[in-house]
């Protein structure tokens, strides 16, 4: 690693802890921004000379909040003198702000400008673009090439999505315990939204699959501050054994690979270590929740070495439980996919019957299905639900994976006409 | 003489690292420890999953407490390392558990091992 490259890393794993204090000290986005990009040009000029500090959150709240108190005052020297309650009510603007850092108060700060993110008032989108620019550090640029749009619509997201923020009117006060946890797991979903841009890549993009490590990394940041939390834990396990799974999600044509078929010795043994860990550690609290039960399920297939060593039964089990805290059509679905393993095709295909009006529109449901039927040997209606299938993919990757289907039902009934023929 | 070399970073800066630049300093690890190894100098090396994963038993109360967590305290120094293979974080609990009754007072923080080279030298 370059020196250069050393001191990016020192800044964007300071920046969500200075960004929560210099929000908390300027109180608008804009201006905490603005406060520490200037710190940060100030400490690429300044750290490579003298050598980074010992702790560099604390060295860029400082001189950031030093930096943005400058450009109130040259602005208010053409303005009204800004009231300085404006600025910071709270009683630590003259207090060395590096005392602050350790403080319990300090995760609150991190978790308001999580929570700033992904503010009720926002859509999803916004959501994501916002949290990537303002706590991540990504580029407007980076940004708009993983959404795949372009870089002035993208700053347009932005901008509106921070317009929105600043009339909604977080309070800077310290939450209490209620509001704490509604944060904590409003938080938590626009950490999940941000992985699943990322694993819902068609292809194995470098810049999307980049989404997934950025969530990972929020939710460790997360965990840290919180670590007693079973769901937070659940989320990090969840998303850990998700991604650990990257390489070999796609075969070299692009088609997605399922589960079953993909070649287990790809898989990143860190990442499942990892979250088999956390997964462990959240069960001990015996408060389950959807992350901690999805967490589990990814976990059961984490730990077979084949898939014929998957403990279905188990799946089973944690799917139901997961239906009755949140009952979904999708979490059914995944559960006949269980069910087909452990009482068969025809068992799972009645299970899912039900579900036709409400997944009318979903890929899953119909790439599940014609599987099912297909395993019964009705080969029309499979070739029915897959050519559905298909007119529903949202990626090439899910439409060439149905496509071997077909080809494979084509050719199946490609021999027994030959064997018709040949009686 | 045995020395440990105990491993300290910022888990901020170790966890912002980009799966390339993770594996450039893993690669230059590597050279380092070929070198030790073919003198005869390297015992067991680990590197541990992030503090998040870890647990910690406070065995100065009885029973023990369980914490989610590092352990945090500077008051106390770490003063040696097991390593033990378990099946699950309640088994490696128990064996510190019992651990702590031989040698109560202090914290045991149960830290799962990420990479594991045996090594060679014995001391």
């Amino acid at each position: 690693m370059t020196d250069t490259a050393y001191l990016h890393t020192l800044l964007t794993a300071a920046r969500p802890q200075a960004m929560a204090a210099l929000l908390r000290y300027f109180r608008d986005l804009d201006a905490a921004e603005e406060a520490f990009q200037d710190a940060c040009l100030r400490a690429l000029k300044n750290w490579p000379r003298n050598g980074p500090p010992r702790d560099p959150a604390a060295w860029l709240v400082m001189v950031g909040r030093n930096a943005g108190i400058d450009v109130i005052r040259r602005r208010s020297r053409q303005e009204e003198l800004p009231d300085e309650d404006a600025i910071s009510d709270r009683g630590d603007a003259e207090a060395a702000i590096a005392d602050h850092l350790d403080d319990a108060d300090y995760r609150d700060d991190i978790l308001r400008l999580l929570f700033i993110c992904c503010h009720p008032d926002l859509p999803p989108t916004q959501q994501i673009a916002l949290a990537l620019r303002i706590v991540s550090g990504l580029s407007v640029k980076q940004i708009a090439r993983a959404f795949l749009v372009n870089e002035r619509a993208m700053e347009q997201r932005i901008t509106r999505a921070k317009a929105r923020v600043a009339k909604a009117h977080v309070p800077f006060e310290a939450p209490g315990a209620v509001e704490r946890a509604e944060r904590l797991a409003q938080v938590a979903t626009m950490i999940y939204l941000v992985f699943n841009e990322g694993y819902s890549a068609s292809e194995p993009e470098e810049e999307r699959g980049a989404l997934c490590d950025e969530a990972i990394r929020l939710a460790r940041l997360l965990l840290r501050l919180f670590p007693a939390e079973p769901e937070i834990m659940g989320l990090t396990a969840l998303m850990l054994l998700q991604h650990s799974r990257a390489a070999a999600r796609f075969a070299d044509d692009g088609s997605a690979v399922l589960l079953e078929d993909q070649d287990r010795g790809l898989w990143n043994r860190s990442m499942i270590a990892e979250g088999l860990a956390l997964i462990d550690k959240a069960i001990r609290h015996l408060r389950p929740g959807p992350y901690q039960l999805q967490a589990a399920i990814a976990a059961l297939h984490a730990r077979a070495e084949w898939p014929e060593e998957t403990d279905w039964a188990q799946i089973d089990l944690l799917y139901g439980t997961l239906e009755q805290m949140q009952p979904s059509p999708v979490v059914t679905l995944n559960r006949a996919v269980a069910v087909s393993k452990i009482r068969g095709p025809e068992a799972a295909l009645e299970m899912i019957e039900p579900l036709a009006d409400r997944l009318s529109g979903y890929f899953h449901f119909f790439g599940v299905k014609g599987a099912f039927l297909m395993r019964l040997g009705r080969t029309a209606e499979a070739r029915a639900a897959f050519d559905r299938a298909i007119a529903l993919a949202n990626t090439a990757a899910e439409a060439a994976h149905i496509r071997m289907h077909l080809d494979r039902l084509r050719k199946d009934a490609g021999s027994a006409a030959d064997d018709k023929a040949s009686v | 003489m045995l020395y440990a070399i105990l491993c300290y970073h910022s888990e901020d800066v170790v966890c912002s690292w980009t799966k390339e630049e993770d594996e450039a300093v893993m690669a230059r690890l590597a050279v380092v420890q070929e070198k030790l190894k073919e003198q005869g100098k390297l015992g067991p090396v680990a590197r541990l999953l992030p503090t998040t994963a870890a647990t910690t038993l406070r065995k100065d109360r009885e029973p023990p407490l369980v914490i989610d967590g590092p352990f945090a305290e500077t008051k106390e120094q770490l003063l040696g390392f097991y390593l033990v293979n378990c099946e699950s974080l309640e088994e490696a609990l128990d064996i510190a558990r019992e651990l702590g009754a031989a040698n109560p007072g202090g914290s045991y923080e149960i830290r799962p091992v990420d990479l594991f080279f045996p090594g060679g030298a014995t001391g």
